[in-house]
This record gives structure tokens, C-alpha cells and sequence, in this order.
């Protein structure tokens, strides 16, 4: 978990346009520092997130790793398709490392998420190890739903997947939304997707609601340049998508900046939780691999486009630039960290390849939290299986 | 519109005894009381849909409740089904009782992805972690005048897909106690309401006006004892099958009639029993014949002990296989009719007529 502390940090971000480094007075590192993010675009909105964003020492180091980690776990699941380990679907995360980190920077503990098909590393940050997002992928009884779910099917408390239809996970967050107003809890939840699922009916639909009913729902569209290998200007007549949900507010923020997601996503629960109803972030990023495992990735974008966004605006490399050059870390605590993270990777994919599959007759389990029928048939009427209730059932 | 179904209908004498001094409610009323029992129980019970609130409901099912329960429980969407139903389906994601009202379920199939991809598969999906609970209700089936797009049974769609539960009450009791039990139900239930059967009124018994009444989701009812021929039905299809049944007594074929009541499960253990004794099986439904109700209750037939007992095959009697007409006498032909089902029985027993 992101330390609460973070939240405590703008109090104190008042000082504008330079880095400013606090040194502890026991060591050299600086304590915090601050940055200017690129200009946020706003759309019915008098004002916007701060352009001045501060962050300590120990949160730096935190966001960083939970940056690196995705990375590294992303990474190890590419592997793990090209070894055949990983079957069927596997959309990698890299490259967009910053949107979710610096949104779940931002979340209290009462805040839900619920987002697309790429969800490993929105997993990983709602509670689960490494393990349990690699032993789903590898389809093993430790995985986060125990297989049975695979790349886009993984939930943690507050996090309700991982949703393999595109667009349906959007009215299904403005529903948990709709629930936390209901019990009013003081939770918002984010809705992600893609901007290929930006141009879904139902998204439209469900900004109408949400309005309307003042639904404490952010709306967050990633924007990564491609729905699959259809570029956003080839699928919409306005790719502005944070402007796209007309009478629902909306901020565009450098996706790549996790500091700035940060920054923006406090301001978005800020608005919905003052009773303004729902806002659309729209978080500029890029993806590094294909839309998938199976597309390269190359036919409808140069080999030099990746290049260059990875060599320009990588959301890693330009964040531990940056705390690197303001003495928040030094060269070689980021060497250890970095070092850890690959070990506790490493160990976790081994340990998800050792894995066993569930048995067999956890086929026919958890198809409903009170089975009504005596058996479920089988392939062939003559050995029919029997139902077995094993999951927790939240809402028993 | 429902309007032209506001009818009495005479209770025959297929009804039993016992009903005789029982208050007469009709299914729409039943149905309304369903919904205020159980969200004066649970406050986490609340309906959404086209017109629920103010407008009291496209069929007035929902009549009075926004009176008594207001904005927060009783909501009125706009005409956006695929976006209303995945706000319900998540706010029961989210720990609340979602009842979602579909004006017909015509409308459902806008909305078919969030019923199916995000309401029945969820639970399985999180390996038990996420369960679903909520209720997907509206009329459904064959409708009167309004043609192919406001008229047709959903009731196989829906039984088709593992991780839902799908009923379709056919009277008053029926319609409250299975409401009732699906309202309370962890998982995703479709309550397949008829259109035609809103307005008519059906005897209730003490145990019914209760609150506490429930009917079991997956038990059929034999509405009809007999011992010739059985005929499996299920909502409006259960009228004709009764009636059809009351005119085979005067010939002396004693008909006996399963009211289906849940879809799925489909109790076809009571359907076993009856052939056993009967050893002639008719299924009537007002959906389509492929892939329908019957045909699953054949197949399931011939894969069971009870195969082996029949003297002559399963018959189904259902809608034709076309789109519903709007001209009238063509619409009448395009469901099964009450003679339809006499002579199919008078063929099946080899009785000639």
C-alpha cells in the first residue's frame, strides 16, 4: 500500500516553478521536492489540479518501485506467453505504468476501481503479490482467482477487475459508484478504458447517469494512442476524449507523468466527493507492446514511433531521472531497489510455473453462491458432477 | 398495451377446492407486493428501470412504491438498457439488491451482454469471490397486436447460460413467491413475467398474502393431477395446457399439467415422475420450437430412465417458427392454441377424435 502520508504532502506544495529540495539535516538525500508537470487541459472546469506537484522521499521511492515492479511483471509475462506458459489472452501493461500508479496514489481506502483487459498491474497495486497475478496468468491454484479467470479476470477488495468486454466495465463502475452514494461510504470509483472503448454506446449512456444522479464515478480514459492497430484518429471524430462526456467535467493529464496522475486524480476525488457527481480524466500514455501477445505491434505504427517514446517519455526513466537529479535517491538505492524487485519477480514466476492447476472438480465450482441443482451434467449424461460453493461470496 | 389484457378471467374448475374462499389478487398486484414486502425488508433492495417511479411503471408493477420508498430506491432511468442494466449489475457487484426492471425484455436485448458476460459469469470468473446479487424482471413472451419486435419469449435465451437462475410464474402466487425468492437470492435471477397475465386475477391463499412467502427457485408445480398424458408448461402456457386438460376430461383422457414455474434449474425430476406414471409427454410453450423450452425438456427425456418408459415420443406444441405477425388471425395461429394441444394429445394417445 501507497502510504496515506502522501495525501499530506500538498498541504505543503506551495512553492512554485523550481525544484525545491528539502535536505534532512542526518543525511544528503533531500527529503522532498517539487515539479512542474505539464500544463493539465480542462474542460468545464474553472480550475484545475496544481501544475506544482510535490512528492517526499519515501513516497518517491514507494511509486517508483510499485513503477518498476509492473514493469518487471509485465515484462516476465511477455516471457511467459512466448514460452507457451501463458495461454489465450495476454495484454501487456508497459508503458502505461504511470496511469494506475499515480491513481492508486491518490485512493483512500474506501475509493473502488474496476478497469479493462489490462489489468495485471492494477492487480498487483489493489493487493496482490506478484505471485498471485503470475500464477493466474499460468492458469495455477495459487492465481488470484485461481486460474479460473486468467489475464483479464483478477479482483482484490475494492477492485473489481479486470473486464474482458470492452466498454462493459464502465457502466458497471458507475454502479459501484452508484452503490457507494447508495451506502454513502465516501468512496468514489474509477471506471477505466481504453480509447477504443471511448467511442462505446454505453459509455455515453452511463455519462448521462452519472450525471444526472451526481454519481461519485472518474471517469478515466487511457488514452495510448490505439484501440488494437485502429489509431485514435482513425476511429474518432474527436480524439479530445476528456471533452467527449460534454456536461461531465473533464482533465487531460500526461499520462506518462506519474506525479501529475497523482496530482489529478487527488483533484478528481476532491470533485466528487464535494457532491459535483462524476469528472473524466484522460490520461495520455503509450503502449509498448502490441495490443496484445499475438500483435507484434508493428503494422500500423513505426518501429521508430516506440522507439522514440521510449527513449523521450518513458514513465520510469523520467521519473527516476527526476528524483535522481533531486537528490531523493541515489544511484545506487535505485540499483539495490531495483535489484529486489527483479529477485521477488524472478522467485514469484518460478514459484507460479511450479504451481499446480486446481482439480478437476473444481470444474463445476462457484458457478453459483447457492447451487439449486443436484448435479451439473457432464459432457455426456451418464457421469454427472457435482456443484461445490468454495469462494468467499462477498455479497453472500 | 396492457390496457386490452385487464381482464377477468373465470376461474374453471381445474381449479382446486380450496381456493374457493381464497382472496383473488392479480398478478400484477402480486407482483407489487412482492417488491414492497422485500424492500420494507432489506434496505438495500431497490428498483431501477424506464418509468418505475413516477409514471408508477409501464405496467404499473411498480405502483405506489416510489410514493413510499422515493428517489433513492425507486429510480427512473432514461432508455438506455445496456447502460442502466451494468449500473445495476455493478451496484450488486458492490453489495446492494438491484432490481432491474426491463419495460419487456424485448428491450433486454440491448442489455443481454451485462446479463450474461457481467451478472451470470462473474461469480464463476472470481473463483467465488464476487457473487452477483441481483434480479432482471419485465414482461415477457408473446404480447397482443404489437408484432415481431414486442413479442416474443426470451425464457430459452436466458435458461441457456450456467450461472443464472430464470423463472416464469404463470398466476398470482407463482409471480409473488417467486419474486420474492429471487429478490432474496445471492445470484442473478431473470424473472420472466407474462404481459398478458398482469391484469388477471388468480386466487391467493393465506400462506400466499404472507410476507413470508416464498416459492423454491427450481421446483415445478403439478397445477393438475392426471394419469393418461402429461404436458409440461410453463407462464401462459400453463392456461391453455389447464384448459386443454379440462376439455380432454370431458373424453375421459386425464391430462396431468406441470407449471414449470423456474426454467432453470428445470425440475426435471417432477417431469420424470409424471411420465413415469403417465408415459406420454407434451410440452407446451408459447417461444420458439428450436432449441426451446421442450426441446430440452425432450432431450432430457430420452437421456433419462424415464425414456424408457414412454409409449409414444415427446411432442412439443410451441410458437411457430416465424416472427410475430401483427395482422390478427395471424397472430392467433402463431401460438399454440388450446385445440392444438387436444388433438396433439388425442395423436399422441392414438385416440381418434
Amino acid at each position: 500500500m501507497i502510504p496515506s502520508c502522501i495525501r499530506n504532502v500538498a498541504a505543503q506544495s506551495s512553492r512554485r516553478n523550481m525544484a525545491s529540495f528539502f535536505f534532512s539535516k542526518k543525511s544528503n538525500y533531500a527529503t522532498e521536492a517539487s515539479f512542474e508537470t505539464k500544463p493539465y487541459r480542462l474542460h468545464k472546469l474553472n480550475h484545475g489540479p496544481s501544475t506544482q506537484v510535490t512528492v517526499t522521499r519515501d513516497d518517491a521511492i514507494e511509486l517508483f518501485k510499485k513503477l518498476h515492479t509492473i514493469r518487471r511483471i509485465e515484462t516476465a509475462a511477455g516471457n511467459l506467453y512466448k514460452e507457451k506458459i501463458i495461454r489465450g489472452f495476454c495484454h501487456l501493461y508497459s508503458g502505461q505504468e504511470a496511469c494506475a500508479v499515480g491513481m492508486k496514489a491518490a485512493m483512500r481506502p474506501q475509493d473502488a476501481v474496476i478497469t479493462a483487459y489490462r489489468a495485471h498491474g492494477w492487480t498487483y497495486l489493489m493487493g496482490i503479490e506478484p505471485f498471485g497475478v503470475f500464477a493466474e496468468l499460468t492458469g495455477r491454484q495459487g492465481g488470484n482467482a485461481k486460474g479460473k479467470g486468467g489475464s483479464m479476470h483478477m479482483y482484490a477488495k475494492n477492485f473489481y477487475g479486470g473486464n474482458g468486454i470492452v466498454g462493459a466495465q464502465v457502466p458497471l463502475g458507475v454502479g459501484i459508484a452508484f452503490a457507494q452514494k447508495y451506502i454513502n461510504n465516501g468512496g468514489v470509483c474509477l471506471a477505466l478504458y481504453g480509447d477504443g472503448a471511448a467511442n462505446q454506446g454505453q459509455v455515453f449512456e452511463v455519462y448521462n447517469m452519472a450525471k444526472l444522479w451526481d454519481v461519485p464515478c472518474i471517469f478515466v480514459c487511457e488514452n495510448n494512442g490505439y484501440g488494437m492497430g485502429t489509431s485514435v484518429e482513425r476511429a474518432a471524430a474527436s480524439t479530445d476524449y476528456y471533452t467527449r462526456g460534454d456536461y461531465v467535467p473533464g482533465i487531460w493529464i500526461d499520462g506518462m507523468d506519474v506525479l501529475a496522475v497523482r496530482e489529478a486524480t487527488k483533484f478528481a476525488i476532491e470533485h466528487c466527493t464535494s457532491g459535483k457527481g462524476p469528472i473524466i480524466m484522460e490520461t495520455m500514455t503509450y503502449r509498448y507492446s502490441g495490443h496484445s501477445m499475438s500483435d507484434p505491434g508493428t503494422s500500423y505504427r513505426t518501429r521508430e514511433e516506440v522507439q522514440e517514446v521510449r527513449q523521450t517519455r518513458d514513465p520510469l526513466t523520467s521519473f527516476k531521472e527526476r528524483i535522481l537529479n533531486a537528490n531523493l535517491v541515489t544511484a545506487d538505492e535505485i540499483k539495490t531497489i531495483e535489484g529486489e524487485i527483479r529477485k521477488s519477480v524472478d522467485d514469484a514466476v518460478k514459484a507460479a510455473k511450479n504451481d499446480k492447476e486446481i482439480p478437476l472438480s473444481e470444474l463445476t465450482a462457484d458457478i453459483y453462491t447457492t447451487c439449486l441443482e443436484n448435479e451439473i451434467r457432464n459432457t455426456t449424461p451418464f457421469n454427472p458432477l457435482s456443484h461445490a460453493r468454495l469462494g468467499p461470496a462477498v455479497n453472500a | 398495451m396492457l390496457t386490452t389484457v385487464v381482464r377477468t378471467v373465470v376461474r374453471r374448475s381445474f381449479s382446486t377446492s380450496k381456493w374457493a374462499a381464497a382472496q383473488q389478487m392479480t398478478v400484477r398486484d402480486a407482483l407489487n407486493s412482492a417488491l414492497d414486502e422485500e424492500m420494507e425488508k432489506d434496505e438495500r433492495v431497490f428498483i431501477l428501470g424506464e418509468e418505475v417511479a413516477l409514471y408508477d411503471g409501464a405496467y404499473k408493477v411498480s405502483r405506489g412504491l416510489w410514493k413510499k420508498y422515493g428517489d433513492k430506491r425507486v429510480i427512473d432511468t432514461p432508455i438506455t438498457e445496456a447502460g442502466f442494466a451494468g449500473i445495476a449489475v455493478g451496484a450488486a457487484m458492490a453489495g446492494l439488491r438491484p432490481v432491474c426492471e426491463f419495460m419487456t425484455f424485448n428491450f433486454s436485448m440491448q442489455a443481454i451482454d451485462h446479463i450474461i458476460n457481467s451478472a451470470a459469469k462473474t461469480f464463476y470468473m472470481s473463483a467465488g469471490r464476487v457473487n452477483v446479487p441481483i434480479v432482471f424482471r419485465g414482461p415477457n413472451g408473446a404480447a397482443a397486436g404489437v408484432a415481431a419486435q414486442h413479442s416474443q419469449c426470451f425464457g430459452a435465451w436466458y435458461s441457456h447460460c450456467p450461472g443464472l437462475k430464470v423463472v416464469s410464474p404463470y398466476n398470482s402466487e407463482d409471480a409473488k413467491g417467486l419474486l420474492k425468492a429471487a429478490i432474496r437470492d445471492p445470484d442473478p435471477v431473470v424473472v420472466l413475467e407474462n404481459e398478458i397475465l398482469y391484469g388477471v386475477q388468480y386466487p391467493m391463499s393465506d400462506e400466499a398474502l404472507s410476507k413470508d412467502f416464498v416459492l423454491p427457485i427450481g421446483k415445478a408445480k403439478v397445477e393438475r393431477v392426471g394419469n393418461h398424458v402429461t404436458l409440461v408448461a410453463h407462464s401462459k402456457a400453463v392456461e391453455e395446457s389447464l384448459e386443454a386438460a379440462n376439455e380432454l376430461a370431458g373424453k375421459g383422457i386425464e391430462a396431468e399439467v406441470i407449471n414449470l414455474r423456474s426454467l432453470r434449474p428445470l425440475d426435471i425430476n417432477t417431469i420424470i415422475q409424471s411420465v413415469v406414471k403417465t408415459k406420454h409427454l407434451l410440452t407446451v410453450e408459447q417461444g420458439w420450437p428450436q432449441c426451446g423450452i421442450g426441446a430440452e425438456i425432450s432431450a432430457r427425456i430420452a437421456e433419462s430412465e424415464a425414456f424408457y418408459h414412454l409409449d409414444a415420443p415427446v411432442i412439443r406444441i410451441t410458437g411457430v417458427d416465424t416472427p410475430m405477425p401483427y395482422t390478427k388471425s395471424l397472430e392467433i395461429a402463431a401460438l399454440p392454441q388450446i385445440k392444438d394441444i387436444v388433438d396433439a394429445v388425442n395423436k399422441v394417445l392414438g385416440v381418434t377424435q
